[in-house]
């Protein structure tokens, strides 16, 4: 393996890790409630953009992130039940263009709290590149691989043990029988427009030292994490992970090897070529209406 | 000369049989029904014949072609129609147009005159909208000829979809359980209407539950019980096979409950 | 008679020809007149695309691909290349024609949010092109376009691509009608509403779908090259994702399936913009917000919403038949 070959994996799995994160976002979106968020970038705007305020008014960075989680969690809640809510069972172009109409709204919103301007985000941890096998990573890298795995180990649990996490499981399974069951539907659509955001902000927060951030971060963040989420095939949790890091190393590696002029179209012409060949996505669920 | 030729037919879906190892001829001309309890196959082997499902294995000759693999439009190009157990009416038009649309293979036309409206084809909408409406009356919906589709009672859309499938001229009409969820009044006046369509040289294949409706129209009835042939010929010799008593006909609360249906 | 006049082929056409020809009263200024005209183009892609998204119900989140690449191959067919615009446009218009059928066969085969995904997927990927290949496109800072000369005629000035944009958006809402009317059109209705239900009858959906697609990229390029000759400059901006959002905004705004609906959704969200700069910082966030709120509150589209408040009133006194299901 050439050291050039491990840089570029190394690079790729860690925006690979972020595109999952934003992935998970949008599945777990999908599945309480069949609705794509577009709004989904927006919270990793949130959380890079609140992180960068609240440690210019001086608070550490212990106190900062879960503070800027918190602040994405509560738009996401407030997304909930102030767009998606009152539109319940509308087609899905209509919900599509509400939470991108969301999007462009926390934008605007964002050039008014904040600017438009880039900011820097310090390191957590300062950054002297770590080299490993003739490849540098630099420490925020694996500050973002750590905390995505923690993260994925974290959601594996709470959807495999704990009761919430079953009962938003079994409404994406199937909501009439979760509701007959007793399971409160519209308060797992709303937990769970407030979990995605969560993991948007995080993302958001890990990323902004290595990349800086801005109001419209989200936009190609959001896309490519959409793509992600599509790749894995949409609603499935393995399938957003896979998808995510998938994307992130196929995207460096063409971008380092190929035309780093079109790094930013290849996950579209991945994703692309893939629906061309699996409709549903790689661990999509297959298979229409019956008639 | 058989109309519809059906070869060892199957149809798998993961583990579950749905239609198994099924051959059968239908002659034209006749009102042939199929029973059978719920789950059967009934509808997937409907399925099978309009090419919405492919078979897993088999072949299904009709008219003298070998139709096995292909398209549902191309089933409909050679003149085979249907009706849907779970209606497929197309709710964002008007009832009319939903007849109308039945018509599209001797309508269609041309991009370009279709952009333009030519004369010709102005007019010929106009003949498609007086067949349509025919056609509406015909199957005995003359109240709705100005009603919008979603607008319209269910026993209603059941007899629009026929006429729908009429419209196509079709040489083999299948209808999946025309008579479910229709009162008893709307379940004898569809007696009639199946029993006229051979006279208008529509060979019917007939899936129903209501054991009135299917012994008082039908030729020859087939059984299919787990997606098997349970049995099969003429109504008079079905209705007392020992064999259909037993699995369908005699059998517990549930299947008396959907005789009366 | 009068049955005839109220229908919507023949009364809404005329309305809209007397809308037009009323219209310069108001415009007093240039300005005015600029946005009629940018009006009067985006309402043209989105009669086409409206065809697609309201009538076959198939989305597209990638038609300013389209718009960008007539705008695009008008620009450097004519402006570079030096070819008469009309002999570009034509070209133009015939490849997109053709890239939006070799695409469109395997892309609609996807269904619902795959379906988006993927014509999102095309736009991005058309946008990264032209921003990239800036030796003919001059990338992100575009490329000076020559004005539309027709013979030896040049189309210049906002009064003159008034008229002549209002004649080609009578003439595109007029296709739209007819193709509506049509067995074709109805075949695309249908294939929304049920899919087996149209192939039973014997239409190829998948067909079908590809014919609305191509009509729609084709009513796309053709705004595209005619906004380029327009404003004399084409930049990325106008291919970006967001202006593919905008274009379905106004789709959904005015109303699916109603071709008058997407006429009047160009009309607002166009001007939209322009009245909210007043704001200026504040533009975006109200831009977003009455996009939600449209959708939250009219989920149906302006027309046909207030198509159904008219209705229910004049109805009222009889009976309160209609609701449906
Ligand atoms: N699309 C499908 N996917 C999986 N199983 C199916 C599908 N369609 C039918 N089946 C199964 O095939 C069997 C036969 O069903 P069906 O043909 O609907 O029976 P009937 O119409 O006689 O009631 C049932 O076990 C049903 O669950
Ligand atoms: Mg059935």
């Amino acid at each position: 393996m050439s050291a050039q070959f491990t840089q570029y994996l190394l690079t790729g799995l860690t925006v690979g890790a972020i595109y999952a994160l934003v992935a998970l976002g949008f599945s777990i979106i999908f599945n309480a409630s069949n609705v794509i968020n577009f709004a989904q970038g927006e919270f990793v705007m949130i959380g890079g953009m609140a992180t960068v305020s609240l440690i210019a008014v001086g608070l550490p960075y212990l106190l900062a992130i879960p503070l800027a989680v918190a602040a994405a969690a509560l738009v996401g809640l407030a997304l909930e039940k102030f767009a998606v809510e009152p539109a319940r069972g509308a087609s899905v172009v209509t919900l599509i263009i509400i939470t991108i109409g969301a999007s462009i709204f926390l934008r605007g919103l964002a050039t008014i709290i904040w600017d438009k301007r880039f900011h820097a985000l310090k390191p957590f941890t300062g950054d002297a590149p770590i080299t490993i096998a003739g490849a540098t990573i630099l420490p925020q890298s694996l500050w973002v691989l750590g905390v995505t795995l923690a993260v994925v180990l974290a959601l594996s649990w709470f959807f495999g043990r704990t009761l919430l996490g079953k009962a938003m499981l079994a409404t994406s399974h199937n909501r009439l029988a979760a509701q007959l069951a007793g399971i409160n539907v519209r308060m797992v659509l709303f937990l769970s427009f407030g979990l995605s955001a969560a993991l948007g902000a995080v993302a958001g927060i890990l990323i902004a030292p290595i990349t800086t951030t801005s109001y419209d971060v989200g936009v190609m963040l959001g896309l490519k994490g959409f793509a992600a989420a599509m790749l894995g095939g949409m609603g499935s949790g393995v399938g957003a992970v896979v998808g995510g890091i998938a994307l992130g190393i196929t995207e460096t590696m063409s971008a380092g090897y190929l035309s780093s002029a079109y790094k930013d179209a290849i996950a579209f012409v991945i994703i692309l070529a893939v629906l061309f060949f699996m409709p549903s996505g790689l661990f999509g669920k297959r298979g229409g209406e019956r008639v | 000369m058989s109309l519809l030729r059906v070869e060892a037919l199957s149809k798998k879906f993961g583990g579950v049989n749905a239609v198994e190892d099924l051959s059968f001829d239908i002659p034209p001309g006749v009102v042939y029904s199929i029973i059978g309890p719920n789950g059967a196959g009934k509808t997937t082997l409907l399925n099978l014949l309009t090419g919405i499902y492919q078979p897993s294995a088999g072949r299904i000759v009709f008219g003298g072609h070998d139709l096995t693999g292909r398209a549902p439009y191309e089933y409909a190009n050679h003149g085979i129609a249907r009706t849907f157990q779970n209606l497929q009416v197309f709710f964002n038009m008007s009832a009319l147009e939903n007849v109308m649309v039945g018509r599209y293979m001797q309508e269609r036309c041309g991009l370009a005159a279709a952009l333009l409206r030519t004369p010709r084809l102005a007019r010929a909408e106009h003949a498609c909208r007086e067949e349509a409406a025919e056609l509406m009356r015909y199957v005995g919906l003359h109240n709705y000829l100005s009603a919008a589709a979603d607008a319209m009672p269910y026993g209603a859309l059941k007899r629009l979809e026929i006429a729908r499938a009429l419209a196509t001229r079709p040489k083999l009409m299948l209808l999946d359980e025309p008579a479910a969820g229709l009162n008893p009044t709307e379940a004898l006046e569809l007696d009639d209407l199946i029993g006229s369509l051979t006279g208008r040289g529509v060979t019917v294949v007939l899936v129903e539950h209501n054991m009135r409706l299917v012994m008082g129209v039908s030729d020859h009835i087939l059984v299919l019980d787990y997606g098997r042939k349970l049995a099969e010929g003429p109504a008079a010799t079905v209705r007392n096979d020992p064999k259909v008593i037993e699995a369908y006909l005699g059998s517990g609360v549930a299947a008396a409950a959907e005789m009366h249906r | 008679m009068l049955a005839r006049l109220a229908s919507p082929r023949t009364g809404g056409l005329l309305a809209l020809a007397v809308v037009i020809a009323l219209l310069p009263l108001a415009l007093t200024n240039k300005y005015f007149y600029d946005i009629a005209v940018l009006v009067g183009l985006n309402a043209i892609v989105c009669v086409g695309l409206n065809l697609l998204i309201g009538y076959a119900g198939q989305i597209s989140l990638g038609h300013a691909g389209f718009f960008g690449l007539g705008a695009y191959g008008s620009a450097i067919l004519a402006s570079r290349y030096g070819w008469p615009p009309l002999a570009a446009m034509l070209t133009t218009t015939l490849a997109v024609a053709a890239l939006a059928y070799l695409v469109g066969r395997p892309i609609l085969r996807l269904k619902g949010h795959y379906l988006a995904m993927a014509t999102l997927g095309l736009g991005v990927i058309i946008f990264m092109v032209i921003t990239t290949e800036d030796k003919y496109t001059g990338g992100p800072d575009g490329i000076a376009v020559v004005p539309l000369s027709i013979g030896g005629f040049v189309l210049q000035g906002e009064r003159i691509w008034y008229w002549v944009v209002g004649a080609l958006l009578l003439v595109a809402v007029w296709l739209a009608l007819n193709l509506i009317e049509s067995p074709a059109g109805r075949a695309l209705r249908a294939l929304h509403s049920s899919e087996v239900g149209a192939e039973v009858v014997g239409i190829n959906a998948a067909e079908h779908k590809v014919m609305a697609f191509v009509i729609s990229a084709v009513f796309a390029s053709v705004a595209g090259s005619l906004a380029a000759h327009y404003s004399g400059f084409v930049t990325p901006g106008k291919v970006a994702f967001l202006h593919s959002i905008e274009l379905v905004t106004m789709v959904v705004f005015g109303g699916m399936a109603s071709t008058f609906g997407a006429v009047v959704g160009a009309a607002v969200l166009t001007t939209l913009p322009q009245l909210l700069a007043a704001f200026e910082d504040y533009e975006m966030m109200l831009f977003g917000a009455v996009m939600m709120g449209t959708m939250i509150f009219m989920p149906r589209g302006v027309v046909p919403s207030l198509a159904r408040l008219f209705q229910s009133r004049r109805q009222q006194p009889s009976s309160g038949e209609g609701s449906g299901t």
